[in-house]
């Protein structure tokens, strides 16, 4: 059983290749932030695979969990950072729709 | 009876492979933002979630179950309730860090892929083409 997680966990791992491509060529920052909340999802459940190589899951699973833990507030510290908003959490596109109304209103009252 | 929990926690680990492999190369290979989203938020949820319930239902084959104990088999059951707790959390986390990066693009006004914008999905005559050549566009487009 040891021999198929470790053939499990090299898997995972030439598996992660494609999300470090997709870090490094992403045409955004958010892509490269999609990659790397992938490889770090990923990283938690290889804690626990080699938890079962070493026979020590009751110590690598709580491991696993921190991570975890870590990379969702990773990720959402991440997407609040590239948001474009400054202001206000309701994003710039509503505002500007909204000032754009306002401008198309205010020129029609004053012609 | 154990090697029933085995070969049960093996499929599922390879089921859990299967989906990490579609999840790497959708997010290779897809041509726009939001579809490289969708391979990596679903794929990955699901991956996660089949390869560390397979090693979870795997540990179970471990447990002596013929003596059934109060004192000596219930604590062994520790480690999967863990990795159990591990399968809720993926489950509530990764959506919503997905949720949060895909709101975080959209307001970063990345376009998605369309037919007048050129690509190699448009033109083979096979996929769906959106008839709304701009559909994000209708609130800026007051002037």
């Amino acid at each position: 059983m040891t021999t198929f997680y470790i053939i499990t966990g090299v898997l995972l791992l030439l598996l992660m290749v494609p999300a470090v491509v997709r870090i490094v060529k992403g045409p955004t920052a958010i892509d490269r932030t999609v990659g790397v909340n992938v490889i770090g999802t990923k990283t938690a459940v290889l804690l626990v695979i080699i938890g079962m190589i070493f026979k020590r899951v009751d110590m690598f699973v709580d491991f696993a969990l921190a991570y975890g833990l870590l990379n969702f507030i990773g990720s959402i510290a991440a997407a609040r950072y590239l948001h474009r908003s400054k202001e206000s959490p309701v994003g710039d596109r509503e505002r500007d729709a909204k000032e754009a109304i306002q401008g198309a209103s205010g020129e029609e009252a004053r012609g | 009876m154990s090697f029933v929990f085995t070969i049960i926690g093996a499929i599922l680990v390879v089921l859990g492979l299967v989906f990490f492999i579609g999840a790497a190369f959708g997010l290779l290979r897809f041509p726009d933002f939001y579809t490289r989203m969708h391979a990596a938020g679903k794929g990955d949820t699901l991956c996660s979630l089949l390869i560390v319930l397979g090693v979870a239902v795997g540990l179970l084959a471990e447990v002596d179950w013929t003596h059934f104990d109060w004192h000596h088999t219930v604590p062994q059951l520790l480690v999967p309730l863990k990795l159990l707790a591990i399968c809720v959390f993926i489950m509530v986390s990764s959506p919503a860090s997905t949720h949060a990066l895909m709101d975080a693009g959209f307001d970063d006004g990345i376009e998605p892929v369309t037919a007048e914008g050129g690509n190699a999905l448009a033109d083979d005559g096979f996929h769906a083409v959106a008839g709304d050549p701009e559909p994000y566009e209708e609130g800026s487009k007051i002037e």
